[in-house]
């Protein structure tokens, strides 16, 4: 049953990738991600920097899946923000993807031909624990001129303080996390949250490309076969059909 | 040498999914072996990643940055309690006491603040969104905390209503945001399995 639906999302991705290469598709607007890509913009023409916050997901995990959706939307913004007078700065609670996140904005910088202006400082590991990771990592958002927090990946209550703090600086807040307990603070404390999948939507919403447009496609059918299965299951219950 | 990560590492996934799904005594030696390089790796990124915070905090004191004081307290605290974990091992009281009388009062007190934060976020949420979502969400946020609070009288009346069926609704909507998150991860791995997405070797 899992390896058919691993073969079936697999399938079903080269295939709308190839289809999307060709066809670009139209995404819905999120509030969030249009607020982010203007912050990028603003960013940039005012000299303040981004500050993109990967949580504390450990690559051996399944809490690792959110933290590489970060990295992917981390890629796209350090190429377009890579020229800016401020670099944006990366901070992360797990060692190994704080070092994914400094070669993922080295890429950037490459890719917009400024890998000169790289500098290994800009990707932090701020703490390991999650209060010491929160600790580390307010005191970034406090001096640096910081004009919006990204904060997308794992993170537990102690997203809670991160938000209080952003708040304080009087910076946007652009907020995704894969755990409840931080979804939950995270929509009491931002403008416009983030829900559940929305966070594995990053990459498309800032133009990372036909893959990841072809990703939410195949999320849509997906979760339409699940809804269902759901239906069917229930049914054949309500029936009395042994499953 | 781009190319060649890639190659490694797509080779690496492939083969540690098969093991999952296959159990064929070679597969499952190469998918432990490779797990157990994947920990000594990341064992590595620790100190790695120490040295990086290490290095940050000192740029800062050498800069005379803002707080820079506090990068000193830091560097102190850090060389003290790994030189003495080195020559006494992590099971010495003497380091134990480092984390047992520091660590875990300044994360207690930390965790103590937080609970003031969600509070003040809660009522700021009213100024900053009101909409029918909103209400929901912080009516059930209270309902659930006045069911689960121990009071001197024992349980509140009704309290069973709210845990029952208020529990049933967050339980559905909790596992559909889980199904959506699973799904979400599943072709994030997909992405990275294919080589499309490339968050090692520089691409």
């Amino acid at each position: 049953m899992a390896l058919g639906l691993l073969v079936l999302a697999a399938v079903l991705l080269l295939a709308l990738t190839l289809w999307r290469r060709r066809s670009p598709g139209v995404l819905r607007p999120i509030d969030a991600y249009e607020r982010l890509n203007r912050s990028v913009g603003l960013a940039v023409e005012n000299g303040t920097r981004l500050h993109i916050s990967l949580g504390r997901g450990n690559l051996f995990t399944a809490r690792g899946g959110s933290a590489f959706a970060g990295l992917a939307m981390l890629r796209r913004l350090s190429e377009r923000t890579s020229v800016s007078d401020r670099p944006p700065i990366v901070t992360s609670g797990d060692a190994p993807l704080t070092i994914l996140s400094q070669d993922t904005l080295q890429s950037g910088y490459r890719a917009a031909g400024a890998e000169d202006q790289y500098r290994f400082s800009t990707g932090r590991l701020t703490g390991l624990s999650p209060f010491s990771y929160a600790a580390g990592t307010m005191p970034i958002m406090h001096d640096e001129n910081v004009s919006t927090n990204v904060f997308i990946g794992d993170f537990g209550a102690e997203a809670g303080l991160l938000t209080e703090e952003s708040d304080r600086g009087n910076s946007n807040v652009i907020a995704a996390s894969d755990n409840l307990s931080a979804q939950a603070i995270f929509y009491a404390s931002s403008q416009d949250p983030l829900i559940g999948e929305e966070l594995f939507a990053a990459g498309a919403y800032v133009g990372a490309g036909a893959s990841h447009e072809a990703s939410l496609n195949v999320q849509d059918i997906l979760r339409w076969l699940i809804i269902l299965a759901i239906l069917i299951g229930a049914g054949l219950t309500i029936m009395g059909a042994p499953i | 040498m781009r190319v060649l990560t890639a190659a490694f590492a797509i080779a690496a996934g492939v083969i540690v999914l098969l093991g999952y799904f296959f159990q064929v005594e070679q597969l499952e030696l190469l998918r432990l072996r490779l797990i157990d390089w994947a920990i000594i790796i990341a064992a590595m990124a620790v100190l790695v990643g120490i040295y990086n915070l290490a290095a940050v905090q000192l740029e800062k004191i050498r800069a005379r940055q803002k707080g820079s004081i506090y990068g000193v307290v830091l560097l102190l605290s850090l060389g003290i309690t790994f030189v003495f974990g080195l020559l006494l091992g992590p099971n010495n009281p003497f380091v134990n006491l480092a984390v047992n009388a520091v660590i875990v009062p300044v994360e207690a007190s930390l965790m103590a603040i937080l609970a003031v934060t969600l509070i003040y976020a809660s009522i700021r949420l009213f100024r900053r969104r009101v909409d029918v979502m909103t209400i929901l969400f912080l009516l059930s946020a209270v309902l659930f905390l006045l069911a689960i609070m121990p009071t001197p009288f024992g349980a509140l009346p009704g309290n069973w209503i709210i845990t029952q069926f208020g529990g049933m609704l967050s339980r559905g909507g909790a596992r559909g945001l889980l199904l959506g998150i699973s799904l979400g991860t599943l072709l994030t791995g997909l992405r990275i399995l294919f080589g499309i997405d490339r968050p090692y070797g520089g691409n």
